[in-house]
């Protein structure tokens, strides 16, 4: 299987076509994407346009009509249950809502991919997770809590970790920084960067948060009317003349975000 | 020099040079631990320890905390770790490891299994002793919300009240007529078949009529509607608990108890004594039916003897009982629906309890109510 490549770049998740509808209503009308290795991509679109529908596509939680898939180079229709396993395990998921099974502690929320894929000792997984919850800024004293007893912010990061679990290549996020305050998200923001850096992770990221496609993406792709009709940097998506992109990107709120922002923080490689 | 698959190791005096190999990543993390750990155990006096990482063509977080593990193992002897070759990419991932602490991890509960199971038994009653204070507080809040409706009326919730009704009681009559029917059926046949044997058999008659009046008739019911309301009750309050929508109402300036509590509670205490009655009568009819075909007594003279057997107080003594039954079944199930906290297990868990306290206070009252009639000779 050719891994393609787009301009030396390595395509991660190549989408082509897809078309996903509910009942008689079409969705997706043939969308087409293209993510690249070690980029943080952000993904936008409408309210009830479908961002989350590719998003859960991808990574085979919804059925599509048409069209393919490929991630990592190989076509997911064609592989076989193992092979699918193998892929999905390169991959993790930050749910909107965290999604955090609420009969475990956190300890055992993180480490439940682990235990059922790699035969760890205890004492290695323990250490782990605490790692894990390092690197998302919380510590060990939340362990034992259940995911009831965490705030919104804490949710999102053990969610956050949970995802990070099994060093996945791709992390797919949705919606990371909504329902949190704007300290809240630009924090989680900076933490998507660092970690995005420290892992080298190609991160797919659903957002409506303009401040984070702002300060983190390095690329944004617009679903509008079931396509996706533009993906770009940030400067091709402000130049663009699309009345979508400009009442957008340019519309009172995304002024107010840009202007709040006189001097954009460069980003580090 | 020994070979390992991760880790090459090189004794040069009291140095110990380290040569790290291959992927060090989260499959080979298993093997990888087993080589740091010899290592650990190999050279417990070893002071000084290079690492050379050149080789290492992938690191993850699994490996990098094992490389940092190595790192704190020979440092906590007093010895010294450098760690040389290391790509750019990891560093920040290495940093990230070495400020990882473990305190509160190594901290855990004390305790042996005895002062465990003494502990647990403790624990235990409190939660019975507060249960039971929780349900008085609920009968309570009940009979205030109770006053204050009779002072508006028309805050009472009609909607809600007709609403409930249809789900506990109309919606349960095919359910209830089926079981109490087979019921009946069943206690004719058992008696037909025993008592037939020193040829007593019109007495199964008196059985049928004075068991199902009064004692079998609520009882079922009461189990049914425990079972099937019961539990609703505790599933949605329970939920609505979940999803904050019961702390909305609050701020709103609601009473849960009046808007939610009140009408499921009402609905119940109407809803019983109507099922009981339907059930008595459809296990009669079972009764009848199987003496008919089975035990050869005509309809007729089933009618007559049950005349003779059965009073207006055998109905009066079911029947009283049903609204008193329901008010318990309908208190127990909001208490533990508004004792359900965050989480999807304890939703199961309090509507199973609701469910098991409901049926067992039940059937308690029905004991109670059992000397109390006797002793006031109904």
């Amino acid at each position: 299987m050719a891994i393609a490549t787009n301009g030396g770049r390595e395509v991660v998740i190549e989408a082509r076509g897809v078309e996903v509808g509910f009942g008689d209503r079409l969705v997706l009308k043939g969308a087409d994407l293209d993510v690249y290795r070690g980029e943080i991509l952000g993904f936008v679109g409408g309210s009830g346009a479908g961002k989350s529908v590719l998003m859960r596509t991808i990574i085979g939680l919804i059925k599509k009509r048409a069209g393919t898939i490929k991630v990592f180079g190989s076509d997911l229709d064609q592989l076989r249950d193992d092979e699918r396993r193998a892929i999905e395990r390169r991959w993790g998921v930050l749910f909107q809502q965290g999604a955090l099974f609420s009969s475990l502690t956190v300890m055992e929320n993180l480490q439940f991919t682990v235990r059922e894929n790699l035969k760890l000792p205890q004492r290695l997984m323990d250490e782990l997770a605490v790692a894990k919850l390092e690197m998302v800024g919380l510590d060990a004293s939340v362990c034992r809590k259940f995911p009831s007893e965490l705030s919104g912010g804490m949710t999102k990061r053990v969610a956050l970790a949970r995802a990070l679990a099994l060093d996945p290549e791709i992390v797919f996020l949705d919606e990371p920084t909504s329902g949190l305050d704007p300290i809240g998200a630009g924090d989680f923001d900076e933490l998507i960067a660092t970690l995005q850096r420290t892992l080298g992770l190609t991160v797919y990221m659903v957002t409506h948060d303009l401040d984070s496609l702002h300060t983190v993406c390095d690329r944004i792709a617009v679903l509008v009317d079931g396509k996706v009709i533009a993906a770009g940097t940030m400067e091709t998506m402000l130049k663009s003349e699309h009345p979508w992109l400009k009442e957008y990107f340019r519309g009172k709120r995304a002024r107010a975000a840009i202007g709040a922002r006189a001097e954009p923080p460069p980003r580090g490689a | 020099m020994k070979n390992g698959q991760f880790l090459r190791e090189n004794l040069q005096g009291d140095r110990l040079a380290l040569t790290g190999a291959g992927a060090w990543t989260a499959v080979d993390a298993r093997a990888l631990e087993v080589q740091i750990e010899r290592l650990e155990r190999t050279y417990p006096s070893i002071s000084n320890v290079t690492v050379d990482m050149s080789p290492v063509e992938r690191l993850d977080t699994f490996g990098a905390w094992l490389l940092e593990r190595l790192v704190r193992a020979f440092e906590t002897r007093g010895g010294k770790v450098e760690i040389t070759g290391l790509k750019e990419d990891y560093r920040s991932l290495i940093d990230e490891m070495h400020a990882v602490k473990l305190d509160d991890l190594n901290r855990r509960r004390g305790g042996t299994s005895f002062t465990y199971a003494l502990s647990s038994i403790g624990e235990n009653i409190v939660s019975v002793g507060h249960s039971f204070v929780a349900i008085v507080n609920m009968f309570g809040a009940l009979v205030s919300a109770l006053l204050r409706v009779f002072t508006r009326p028309l805050s009472f919730r009609m909607t809600s009240l007709v609403h409930q009704l249809d789900m506990v009681a109309w919606r349960a009559v095919p359910i209830v007529l089926l079981i109490t029917f087979l019921i009946g059926c069943i206690i004719a046949q058992q008696g037909l078949f025993h008592f037939r044997k020193f040829g007593a058999d019109v007495y199964v008659v008196d059985m049928v009529g004075i068991l199902v009046l009064r004692e079998l008739g609520v009882l079922i019911v009461c189990i049914m509607v425990a079972g099937r309301s019961g539990s609703a009750y505790t599933a949605e309050l329970g939920s609505m608990k979940m999803r904050e929508e019961i702390d909305a109402l609050q701020t709103m300036g609601f009473d849960p108890i009046e808007v939610l509590v009140l009408p499921r509670i009402l609905a119940l205490i109407i809803g019983v004594p109507i099922l009981t009655f339907i059930g008595s009568m459809a296990a009669l009819y079972g009764g009848g039916l199987v003496c008919w075909l089975y035990g050869g007594i005509a309809p007729d003279i089933f009618l007559s003897r049950l005349k003779d057997s059965i009073a207006l107080n055998t109905f009066e003594v079911g029947m009283i009982k049903a609204p008193f039954m329901a008010l318990v079944i309908g208190v127990v199930a909001c208490v533990e629906g508004l004792a359900v906290k965050g989480s999807a297990e304890s939703l199961g868990r309090q509507t199973t309890a609701s469910v098991v306290e409901a049926i067992f206070l039940v059937i308690v009252m029905d004991g109670l109510f059992a000397i109390f009639f006797a002793s006031i000779g109904m």
